[in-house]
């Protein structure tokens, strides 16, 4: 009979055994370890200082928003073992409470950060999550072209701002489908989309394709099912740059993406105007509603959208050819995310739902272009064969 | 005259002086690069490996030229394109299903194995059916353009077309790289290459799918999921019951012997030849597959011709 290797120790209980357990001791502990320490799937968060309490800040769905740390005796080390499923990504803050004072900041034993338009929060990688190589700047890459233009637009009552991205090899003489982006700015300095999208079409997975990516003035209005914002988008936007630009100026050749109220966006106007758009790329919608009651939770901004998912759940329609939705499991929307994949197959529209171990943030965004581009608008990979 | 014709697999450095060894030392060797779309023209590797006087045929950028001067042709070969999309889109739908039917069917470990080969069998022929109206559509909607637009009258094709026959007709052997094999295809149709080739023609990876009758794109790694095995379009024909399979151990799930399988029987009786690195697969002089030529068989393992 064989018996099973025993189980390793966590670093931090082989660090608890130690004698004496004085201040080097744990300066050469957290020198030699990356922090978080992934150890599998158990992850070893860390705080060293005093304070009369440390508290792990996270919005993980399933797990306490604050979970307190735990002070290794004699010491001045704060730690919490977290069990986190392979290939996760979490962010998080630490929270200090020294005296009267509450401080809440980055790990700063941790350089990972996550971006976004509200600041920047600590990530760790569980186990087996890498930062896909497709994100990062490939020199070898062909790049493409981007351009500011302005559209004015009678049903916003401004002139809008738009990113025009321009495949590498751009020509008037072929012809594009046409990707349109709410949120451009975040999605282009958060998600990293024009490296990703350089890099997806090089490698051939991604059509050669141009992307208009929005500029919201106000996205609390224009996101969450704006009339105007539909009217924009589908009697301005796309006929301007159809007119313009050598698109292939077909429902198979327009898709509409966005992520969060962006998502709400993109199906509100394809609801609008059903037929005008062959696909829809819509990452961790903010799909609130409610089955029964006006009780949402989410706030007097979340009421026209309540309003507008409700009522398409109670008479779903065929807005597109085919919708790609994706959600991080980890974030409050994943149940709502969820419920909306029956109701749009109900429709007969060819459905892909990803989930992501992951939350309501840019990077779970970048993450998912691949998988959402790939399959929406597939490249020449089938073709080449060098 | 015989074609003397031979396939490689992927070349990172394609062994050409092999193939062109006996050639005289003043023998010219035409070039073909347009699979490699803008980056044709990047050719200096090429020219130093073939060893001899070369010329490359510069396929795409006379295509690109064809364009600029008759915008009308390329107005009207681009709406052409668009519909060739539309009309593959609507195959691969049809395809998706009775491909997953036929791969359902060979799975099924609870019926009677006579009863599963005779449902597999029909699941087959369903799969072939698409295949060959595919082709059928496909080749009724490239003649109807033929026959509408008649590339071969208008000045800018037909220069191009004379130019390319003088120069083949001066060379002694084609040289044809991979690449985007539809762009490939594309342009050997457009500038006529299949009744003046040389006699002694190298194709490599794209270049030797663009050979054959059939070509059949594949892929069973894309980033989400599977992409199911297709037939294209016609290549120039010049290769006969072959279906060319490059790279085929990194693109293809070759230890699913299931799917493999279903592969090798839906093209059967052309062979599924497996052009791996390296692969050197010199074709007899009735444009035969020699007996060590490796090809998928009929259970879906890779194995030598004359044991397959």
């Amino acid at each position: 009979m064989t018996s099973a290797a025993p189980k390793r120790k966590l670093a931090i209980n082989r660090l608890r055994d130690r004698k004496p357990l004085d201040a080097p001791a744990i300066d050469r502990f957290l020198a030699r370890n990356e922090v978080p320490i992934v150890e599998g799937a158990r992850c070893t968060f860390l705080c060293r200082g005093d304070a009369d309490e440390v508290l792990l800040v996270q919005r993980v769905v399933g797990l306490p928003e604050q979970i307190p740390m735990r002070k290794l005796r004699g010491t001045d080390l704060w730690y919490l073992v977290l069990e986190l499923p392979e290939g996760s990504r979490v962010n998080y803050q630490l929270e200090v409470r020294r005296g009267g004072e509450v401080e809440r900041l980055n790990d700063p034993l941790n350089p990972k950060l996550s971006h976004s338009p509200v600041g920047t929060s600590s990530v760790c990688f569980g186990h087996g999550y890498e930062t896909p190589e497709w994100t990062e700047p490939d020199p070898a890459a062909r790049r493409g072209t981007v351009e500011e233009i302005e559209v004015q637009s009678r049903a916003l009552r401004r002139d809008c701002p738009v990113t025009l991205y321009l495949p590498a090899r751009f020509r008037r003489t072929s012809t594009y489908p046409l990707l349109v982006v709410h949120d451009g700015p975040d999605f282009l300095q958060y998600a990293a989309a024009k490296t990703v999208i350089d890099n997806l079409i090089d490698r051939f997975e991604v059509a050669e394709t141009v992307v208009a990516f929005l500029h919201p003035k106000d996205r609390l209005t224009e996101y969450t099912n704006s009339t105007a914002h539909s009217r924009f988008l589908t009697q301005e936007l796309v006929p301007r740059l159809e007119t313009q630009l050598p698109l292939m100026g077909r429902p198979s050749g327009r898709c509409l993406m966005g992520s969060s109220l962006g998502a709400v966006a993109s199906l509100s106007a394809a609801v609008k105007s059903p037929g005008t758009y062959g696909s829809l790329i819509l990452m961790s919608g903010s799909f609130v509603f409610t089955d029964i009651g006006n009780d949402h939770g989410g706030g007097p901004v979340f009421d026209p959208v309540v309003k507008f998912v409700n009522r398409y759940r109670a008479r779903p329609t065929r807005v597109a050819d085919r919708v790609f939705a994706s959600c991080g499991v980890y974030e409050p929307l994943i149940a709502a995310n969820r419920s909306m994949v029956p109701t749009f197959e109900s429709t007969g529209m060819t459905m892909r739902f990803v989930e992501t171990r992951d939350g309501h943030n840019w990077e779970n965004w970048r993450d998912t272009l691949r998988d959402a581009l790939s399959w929406v608008y597939p490249g020449a990979q089938k073709f080449v064969y060098e | 005259m015989s074609l003397q014709i031979t396939l490689l697999g992927p070349q990172p450095r394609p062994n050409l002086q092999q193939a062109f060894r006996d050639l005289d030392a003043e023998a010219l060797v035409a070039t073909v690069t347009a699979g490699w779309q803008e980056r044709e023209v990047d050719d200096a590797e090429l020219r130093e490996l073939v060893g001899l006087r070369t010329v490359n045929l510069a396929l795409h950028a006379r295509c690109m030229a064809v364009y600029e001067e008759d915008r009308e042709y390329a107005h009207a070969e681009r709406e052409h394109g668009a519909a060739l999309a539309e009309l593959r889109q609507l195959y691969l739908v049809q395809l998706d299903h009775a491909l997953s039917a036929a791969y359902d069917v060979a799975r099924r470990s609870d019926a009677r194995p006579r009863l599963r080969n005779r449902a597999l069998t029909d699941s087959l022929q369903v799969v072939q059916l698409l295949d060959e109206q595919h082709m059928q559509r496909v080749s009724e909607f490239q003649q109807a353009f033929y026959d509408a637009w008649r590339p071969q009258e208008r000045a800018a094709v037909a220069r191009h077309r004379d130019e390319i026959q003088h120069v083949l007709e001066g060379s002694s052997a084609l040289a044809i790289a991979g690449g985007h094999v539809g762009d490939l295809a594309r342009v050997l149709h457009l500038f006529h290459l299949a009744p003046h080739l040389p006699s002694r023609v190298v194709a490599w990876s794209a270049g030797a799918m663009a050979l054959t009758e059939r070509v059949v794109l594949f892929h069973d790694f894309v980033p989400h999921g599977v992409a199911q095995t297709e037939v294209y379009g016609a290549g120039i024909g010049v290769v006969h019951g072959v279906v060319a399979l490059p790279h085929a151990r990194r693109r293809l799930r070759v230890g699913d012997p299931i799917r493999m399988s279903v592969l090798a029987r839906r093209f059967a009786p052309a062979r599924c030849l497996v052009l791996d690195d390296a692969t050197r697969v010199p074709l007899d002089g009735e444009g035969g597959l020699p007996p060590d030529a490796r090809v998928l068989d009929l259970e879906g393992h890779i194995a030598k011709l004359e044991a397959a």
